[in-house]
């Protein structure tokens, strides 16, 4: 499909007169806020509506987005990346991957580029094609390099287990899920990017339920409301957050209602907590070190860990981002992608120096492709 | 931007734990996997994420998103629909996050 028909199809959700009445709304009631409301969405994916659909210049001056962390491509430390490397360069091998995993530069190449010299990586459409892999090449050792977060997280589970249920013995898994509240937490434990209200993410919620963000509203007097991901979803997230701050309330409020609950979908959070357990420490590309953010596999599935297994090739030591780039001061929320002296430059989607240009969720990514930097 | 379109349960293989679903009118197939059994019945609207149900919708919601969404895809082409809809069930901005 032409960019010109995908344009005009997603121009179809922009419904330009409700966009238009609820910011006049929200213009209209954010001049009873006392304070400036500045509101962090945690997910990649309101990030990329916020931009695309010029959400900033809609809203007045007292109310700015940060954009948070919720880009499971844009965290993955660079020594995780050469992880999946070097497992990919075993002899015998085939390492399977999500969608724009594989061009994350690591510390000297990606996936990419080390699939262009020859080596057997696959980017997958659903992991359940891991099994059908495995199956298909039984002389080989096929390793799911898994990311995402909570929305991911619960399909990797469900490969683990067909894998033991099946007897499938070639296939391993690489853990790399992280956790949302962790991650929240660490940025506002932090306090230097004065969030004061929250965009919940959506889909991470229709499998976690509303509930994982109630202790944030108590712990950080912050309302949090769950808002879907269409431009109008996200403007009416921010009213309900406006109101609660001129009403000086704090709560948890779902927008989302379509396919959002509290309780989320049960049998998927069991089928992850059968599998996989929290990690003591997950690094965060630019956050750094996080404490219980992450998930790995539990210790009676060590004989599927890659990461146990072929431990002794993989890479220990930290690795940081390259000198220039300021991701992680991005992803906590004390800059935009402006600020990068190389965004646009030698940096683009093209060309990304920082895993924060490379997915479309990412800040750098969106600014480049929706703020004006192309005309 | 993630359209999440529904999708509609058209054939259930119990023998695999699998659904054959129609997204506006394209047919694959999604794992019952995270699905609590006998939960997803023929003729339920669905959202799916990278292949399998991640939980069901009501139908009046369902087929309002749908109704804006076909006014779209109507004006595409059978191989162009079928893209817009793998593409979106594979959205990574709604999925990895
Ligand atoms: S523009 Fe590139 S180098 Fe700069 S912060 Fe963004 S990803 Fe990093």
């Amino acid at each position: 499909m032409s960019e010109l028909q995908l344009k005009d199809l997603y121009d179809g959700f922009r419904d330009p007169e409700i966009i238009r009445s609820l910011a006049k709304q929200i213009t209209t009631e954010a001049q009873k806020l006392e304070s400036p409301l500045r509101i962090m969405e945690v997910c990649g994916g309101h990030t990329h509506t916020i931009m695309k659909y010029g959400l900033p210049q809609l809203l007045p001056d007292n109310i700015s987005f940060i954009h948070g962390p919720g880009c499971p491509v844009c965290i993955m430390p660079k020594e995780r990346i050469d992880h999946a490397i070097a497992l990919a360069k075993m002899e015998n091998t085939i390492l399977l991957t999500l969608g724009d995993m594989i061009r994350v530069p690591g510390s000297k190449t990606s996936l990419a580029q080390e699939r262009a010299a020859g080596y057997d990586i696959r980017p997958l459409y659903t992991p359940a094609d891991a099994l059908k892999i495995a199956k298909e090449n039984p002389d080989k050792k096929v390793i799911y390099f898994a990311i995402g977060f909570e929305t991911t997280t619960p399909m990797t589970a469900a490969v683990i287990k067909q894998t033991i249920e099946q007897k499938i013995d070639n296939l391993f898994f690489h853990i790399n899920h992280v956790l949302v509240p962790p991650a929240v937490d660490a940025i506002m434990a932090d306090g230097k990017a004065k969030i004061n209200a929250f965009i919940g993410p959506s889909h991470v919620s229709v499998i976690t339920g509303a509930k994982i963000y109630s202790p944030l509203p108590l712990a950080y007097k912050t309302p949090v409301v769950v808002s879907g991901f269409e431009p109008v979803d996200v403007l009416q997230g921010i009213l309900m957050m406006v109101r609660q701050k001129v009403e000086k309330r704090a709560e948890l409020e779902i927008e989302y209602t379509r396919s959002v609950t509290m309780e989320g979908n049960t049998k998927a959070q069991t089928m992850i907590d059968t599998y996989l357990q929290p990690r003591d420490h997950f690094r965060w590309r630019g956050i750094g070190d996080i404490p219980y953010s992450a998930l790995e596999l539990r210790e009676e599935y060590a004989y599927l860990d890659a990461e146990k297994l072929f431990a002794e090739l993989l890479p220990t030591e930290p690795i940081d981002d390259h000198k220039l780039c300021i991701c992680g001061t991005i992803l906590k929320g004390l800059a935009k992608p402006m600020d990068c002296k190389v965004f646009g430059t030698a940096c683009t989607p093209n060309t990304p120096l920082g895993s924060c240009m490379v997915s479309s969720e990412g800040a750098c990514n969106a600014y480049y492709r929706y703020a004006g930097v192309l005309e | 931007m993630c359209l999440s379109i529904p999708s509609k349960v058209v054939k259930i293989d119990t023998e695999r734990n699998t659904a054959i679903v129609d997204t506006m009118g394209v047919k694959r197939e999604a794992g019952l996997d995270l699905m609590e059994e006998g939960s997803v019945a023929i003729g339920d609207y669905v959202l799916l994420h990278i292949g399998f149900i991640m939980n069901k919708i009501e139908e009046e919601d369902a087929l309002e998103s749908l109704r804006v969404y076909r006014e779209i895809l109507e004006k595409m082409d059978e191989e162009e629909r079928e893209r817009v809809v793998i593409e979106d069930d594979n959205c990574e901005n709604r999925g990895n996050s």
